[in-house]
């Protein structure tokens, strides 16, 4: 899949990938903070970021899309998130698509990109999964958003076991 | 200019007057070779969210303004380091020098955008920088509320970044945006004022 397809494959629409990174980072702490200097609680930063995702995911749907021809079902918009939206966004596929064909959808990221730069930081699973867990709300939103987009309604959840393996699942609300 | 500078062993010296006037190359031969990029449109429209988001919660842009600058400032000084780190600069001989590194290495690597250098104050510790472009400020309209057009800086995180990229290798600076297109003013500009340098701890000796 070429990137030239989007017409951003060129560096003028590019800037250089740590921006992103270091603001992703402020990002999830400032949705942690309320006016004031209150901490706010982790439910309700995980909703904000999670629809800080949406919001972006919604938009870049819309920009991804605008040649493409009309998806057929779920599966293919499930597809073009694996290929085509991830390639533009990580350079890569998602390394597997598992679904029961009736609107439930696995998707693994055995290096997820936003994660390579983190670590286990040991103390096993439960506590890996805790510290990612403000940083998934943002990647399950631009799914969810992305899907908006062309129609369904979804509920995304995303896991990490060990990093940086990330594995999304879509449910499809009908 | 007050403040010292350590004394850099010749070879980099000699190294740093080579290098300074082909600053922009510089800039542009990283941006090239030694970036991994992102697509511009993930990245504004992530800052946008955040900066819509921060007007949602705080319902004030005075504090949306310095809630950005915060942002910035921890970017800046994380950032620093991955500058230093790809550009193998010695430090500024002056504030003209920084100011040219800033703009054509700097936003370039980062950004890749190379914001004008102007309007040089007398003592030459203050200068503005002139964007023509702004990769953060993409697709964006401010709300037509009467307010945000007169106190929101939309782009007020690069303010911090600077700050906190300054601070690390040595400057205090204030800086502050002037104008901004999306206020309808004609230029986007940033203000950039030299305060002093920072005196570098020495650790506290033995006897």
């Amino acid at each position: 899949m070429s990137l030239a397809a989007f017409g951003l494959g060129e560096d003028a629409s590019r800037v250089n990938e740590s921006c992103m990174d270091f603001l992703i980072m402020e990002m999830v702490q400032q949705m942690h903070k309320g006016p004031g200097g209150v901490e706010v609680d982790k439910e309700a930063a995980y909703f904000k970021l999670e629809n800080l995702g949406y919001r972006v995911g919604f938009a870049l749907a819309e920009r991804f899309t605008k040649d493409k021809p009309r998806f057929v079902d779920s599966l293919d918009v499930v597809k073009f998130i694996c290929r085509d939206f991830w390639m533009e966004l990580f350079k890569k596929n998602i390394d597997n698509l598992k679904t029961n064909h009736r609107g439930t959808f696995v998707l693994t990221d055995n290096s997820f990109r936003w994660f390579q730069r983190m670590s286990d930081s040991g103390g096993g699973l439960a506590a890996t999964s805790l510290k990612a867990f403000p940083y998934l709300a943002f990647p399950c939103g631009l799914i969810r958003g992305v899907l908006a987009n062309t129609g369904l309604s979804s509920v995304v959840i995303a896991e990490v076991s060990n990093m940086p393996q990330c594995i999304f699942q879509i449910k499809i609300k009908t | 200019m007050q403040g010292t500078f350590s004394a850099a062993p010749k070879a980099s010296l000699e190294y740093k007057m080579a290098s300074r006037p082909a600053a922009r190359p510089a800039g542009e031969d990283i941006w090239r070779t030694k970036v991994d990029k992102v697509s511009a449109e993930l990245f504004a429209l992530t800052y946008g969210s955040i900066v819509t988001q921060l007007v949602k919660d705080y319902e004030d842009y005075v504090e949306v303004n310095k809630q950005l600058d915060k942002m910035g400032y921890n970017i800046g000084v994380r950032l620093i380091e991955e500058f230093l780190s790809k550009t193998n600069l010695v430090k500024c001989q002056d504030f003209k020098d920084t100011a040219e590194v800033i703009s054509k290495v700097g936003f370039k690597i980062f950004l890749n955008i190379v914001p004008q250098i102007q309007n040089w104050s007398q003592d030459e510790k203050e200068f503005s920088l002139i964007f023509e472009e702004n990769p953060l400020a993409e697709f964006v309209e401010l709300p037509e509320d009467g307010v945000a057009t007169q106190v929101l800086w939309y782009s007020n995180i690069l303010v911090g970044v600077l700050r906190g990229a300054l601070e690390m290798v040595g400057f205090q600076i204030e800086a502050f945006f002037v104008a901004d297109v999306l206020r309808g003013d004609d230029t986007t500009e940033l203000r950039v004022k030299f305060i002093k340098m920072l005196d570098e701890e020495v650790p506290a000796s033995e006897d």
